[in-house]
């Protein structure tokens, strides 16, 4: 059977389950929304404790990493994860599991080439082009200085 | 207030990653990716950190902050230092959470190993 392209594309989309976009949403907002007051609760009882705004929030940050850190390591991490989907991808904690995750799956090929190298398997990637982009601006913004003022 | 800002920011931020799941075909890691390149170019446009101001944690938790850290970090060091700052900036100013990160895998991987092979 010779099919083109739209032909294809049409037969993949009626072979396709409905993906239930709304209800993965609601599950993305309600979870996602939940991490960032958690973070919020932190940031405010660092605050009160008397940290710098910028400090504070870093220790925050640091809170939710470890919180998913030991959530990960009980498998708990990967449960809700599979529910909210981007609710527990987009927030730091999503970052620390794809750290933490590979970290403990790859510890039987030992601590350097397995949990070691694995660690950065997605991390990487984003410290790369989050590196690389933050450089370009901070070119950018030494270029432009002179002629916009210590406007930040 | 601020947990209600947070909530609903955070889990906004969130919902657009959902959809960029569910309605393309980008893969978790270009999604991370995506939100922390897209992190630094909003803090660069300087929309990023009145929304921080506006909503905290829920700005500053999803991934996006971390790539306004970035972007600050490196606004910073060459304010500080010149162009050397171009290259010291913004991983200086992430190192916190990259550090804390790497700890608690690095911590998870020494105790939780034998639990993983179940």
């Amino acid at each position: 059977m010779q099919l083109n392209k739209a032909e294809y594309a049409a037969l993949v989309k009626k072979a396709s389950p409905r993906s239930a976009v709304g209800r993965n949403c609601v599950w993305a907002f309600a979870v996602g929304g939940c991490i960032c007051a958690v973070g919020e609760g932190l940031r405010q009882w660092f605050l009160a404790a008397g940290y710098t705004l910028s400090d504070a929030s870093l220790l925050a940050s640091v809170g939710l990493i470890f919180l998913s850190a030991v959530t990960t390591a009980l498998g708990w991490y990967q449960k809700l994860a599979s529910r909210a989907g981007a609710g527990t991808l987009v927030p730091i904690t999503g970052f620390a599991n794809a750290v933490v995750s590979p970290a403990i799956e790859f510890r039987c090929e030992g601590l350097v080439t397995g949990s070691g190298a694995k660690m950065f398997v997605i991390a990487g990637p984003v410290i790369v082009y989050g590196t690389l982009a933050g450089s370009a601006w901070g070119l950018v913004w030494y270029l432009i200085r002179p002629y916009v003022g210590g406007m930040v | 207030m601020n947990y209600l800002w947070a909530f609903v920011v955070g889990g906004g931020l969130c919902v657009i990653g959902q959809l960029l799941i569910d309605l393309t075909a980008l893969t978790p890691a270009r999604i991370l990716v995506g939100y922390v390149v897209a992190g630094v170019v909003l803090s660069a446009a300087g929309v990023y950190q009145p929304l921080v101001e506006f909503a905290g944690a829920g700005a500053s938790v999803p991934l996006l902050g971390f790539g306004h850290t970035l972007a600050q970090g490196a606004v910073r060091a060459v304010e500080l230092h010149g162009l050397i700052g171009v290259l010291t900036g913004p991983l200086a100013a992430a190192a916190g959470g990259i550090t804390a990160s790497l700890l608690a895998g690095f911590l998870m991987a020494l105790v939780a190993h034998s639990r993983d092979q179940n």
